[in-house]
């Protein structure tokens, strides 16, 4: 039974600190041992949950097909590329009609561009076309994980948690300083929005 | 080595009516097979059992735990072992439809614990349980298949009708979260229909039974994901079909027109891929079987952003 390895829970994470996540790490030396963006807030990931609106979806592929899509979230953008591998992802992206809500399970990958920047996409293992309220039960969901990562860097355990350690090794400023607060506020900020709307839903009762 | 000692008292136990062995005896024939054979104790004591069982001519389902009875009372939910001799004070909660004619009665037994599957064959000659009533069951055998535990009634089984009422506890868990993978073996699968055989079939293959005609069902295997741990879930046909709004005929129709079963399960993972569900039901091995769910509807960010602040 415990032969089968154990699978990768995917993370919460926002666009903003996802974005920010471009340090990947392996843990063994295997050829096939999984991947891990190092999140800034201190915890690996090997898959993440996205759910945003598709805004834009074009083939930048030059000799096969590569479809690029931007997935937009309260705090940002995630890009996420489909080609070959990814058929199913692809073909969504290729008959998918923006703006809509999707719902993407995938992995974290990172590429260096030509003038030595990286950045982190996101390669999809699912797509799926979702209503509003999954949308804002994601974001609340997100919110809340990135505020508890956030708060478990802060507390007294926080130095004996490899990946915080980690986290500010690859990820503090010259002065060792790890700064969180754009994503407290990128999440409060998120929670705030989505309360101002459903306030508003309140006010004018449906006709 | 406290265990030989207990695991030969167990089997002397066992045999005390019919053969004339000391447990010193069995002790020693258990301790050259676990010292110097390197054989693991279970598998001593069942070698053990098997040579006294030709002693006596007895047939392993006529073996006692210890005179009729005279086994560990345990609770439903605590049986984690196969091949072992307890006795049982549960309520017959469910009886299903024997798969084959071997079988005089299938259903569920349970106590305050939860529940456990129980099958009594035909062979064994027993009174017919009746549902809704409680009963002190003596000497029942445990089973094992998958990870799933289960107690088989025998020739040996002492059934005792009980004037008060055993309460049945729930063992069922509740997982939530959003529903992220659709895993191999999902949407319209076929099943071996060999007797007793349930069976998935791969390619038209059963594991068991070769190449056969297999019978149409519906089935999704599905992974539950919170951000903070994963759970796997399986939906039957009817929670399939509730859940995908796609019914068996249906599905073997689609299929029939795309030459092709897999357009049921991509069908199917489009219209629940990426949604929240909470499921509940029992555990099966690492599956919950989604007995109850249902759909998360809209959050309340308001409650969400009163936590978030005082974070």
């Amino acid at each position: 039974m415990s032969g089968a390895p154990t699978r990768e829970v995917a993370r919460r994470v926002f666009a903003t600190e996802f974005n920010d996540a471009q340090y990947t790490f392996k843990e063994s030396d295997e050829e096939r041992a999984p991947v891990y963006a190092l999140l800034p807030t201190g915890e690996r990931a090997n898959r993440v949950f996205v759910v945003g609106t598709l805004t834009e979806t074009e083939d930048v592929g030059s000799d096969s097909e590569y479809w690029q899509g931007r997935v937009v979230d309260p705090s940002g953008t995630f890009f996420m590329y489909a080609g070959q591998y990814q058929p199913e992802a692809a073909s969504f992206l290729r008959e998918a009609e923006p703006p809509v809500y999707v719902a993407v399970a995938g992995k974290p990958r990172t590429f260096e561009t030509d003038d030595g920047e990286i950045n982190v996409s996101l390669r999809p293992e699912s797509v799926t076309a979702v209503d509003a309220d999954t949308r804002d039960r994601w974001v609340v969901e997100t919110a809340t994980r990135t505020l508890e990562r956030i708060q478990a860097v802060e507390s007294d355990e926080a130095t004996q948690n490899e990946y915080v350690s980690m986290a500010r090794e690859h990820y503090a400023d010259e002065e060792g300083t790890l700064t969180l607060d754009q994503y407290r506020r990128a999440a409060l900020g998120a929670l705030e929005e989505l309360d101002e709307e459903e306030a508003e839903a309140e006010a004018q009762p449906s006709a | 080595m406290a265990d030989l000692r207990q695991h030969a008292e167990d089997i002397h136990a066992q045999f005390a009516d019919t053969l004339d062995v000391s447990v010193e005896e069995i002790e020693e024939r258990l301790e050259t097979l676990v010292d110097e054979y390197k054989v693991p104790a279970e598998e001593a004591r069942r070698s053990i059992v098997s040579s006294y069982l030709d002693e006596a001519g007895m047939d392993r389902d006529e073996l006692g735990g210890g005179g009729g009875g005279g086994n560990e009372l345990v609770q439903a939910a605590d049986i984690d072992r196969d091949e072992q001799w307890v006795d049982l004070r549960v309520k017959l909660v469910d009886l299903w439809e024997p798969r084959s004619d071997a079988i005089s009665q299938v259903g569920l037994l349970g106590d305050e614990s939860g529940t456990i599957k129980f099958v009594s064959f035909q062979t064994s000659d027993l009174p017919k349980l009746e549902e809704g009533t409680s009963y002190s069951l003596g000497n029942v055998v445990t089973d094992e298949y998958e990870g799933r535990y289960s107690v088989k009634l025998n020739r040996t089984t002492s059934i005792q009708e009980l004037d008060e009422d055993v309460e049945v506890g729930d063992d069922s868990t509740e997982v939530e979260g959003a529903l992220i993978d659709v895993q191999r073996g999902s949407g319209l699968i076929k099943r071996c229909p060999e007797e007793d055989c349930t069976r998935v079939l791969q390619n038209g293959r059963c594991s068991e039974h070769g190449e056969v005609d297999g019978e149409f069902d519906l089935r999704i295997k599905a992974v539950l994901d919170d951000g903070e741990s994963v759970h796997e879930v399986i939906f039957d046909q009817e929670a399939t079909e509730e859940l995908t709004g796609v019914e068996l005929e249906e599905a073997k129709g689609m299929a029939m027109d795309a030459l092709d079963t897999s357009v049921v399960a991509d069908e199917m993972k489009a219209e629940i891929l990426g949604l929240y569900y909470r499921v509940r039901g029992p555990t099966f091995g690492r599956y919950v079987l989604a007995d109850e769910f249902e759909r998360l509807g809209p959050v309340d960010a308001g409650d969400a952003l009163i936590k978030a602040r005082s974070m």
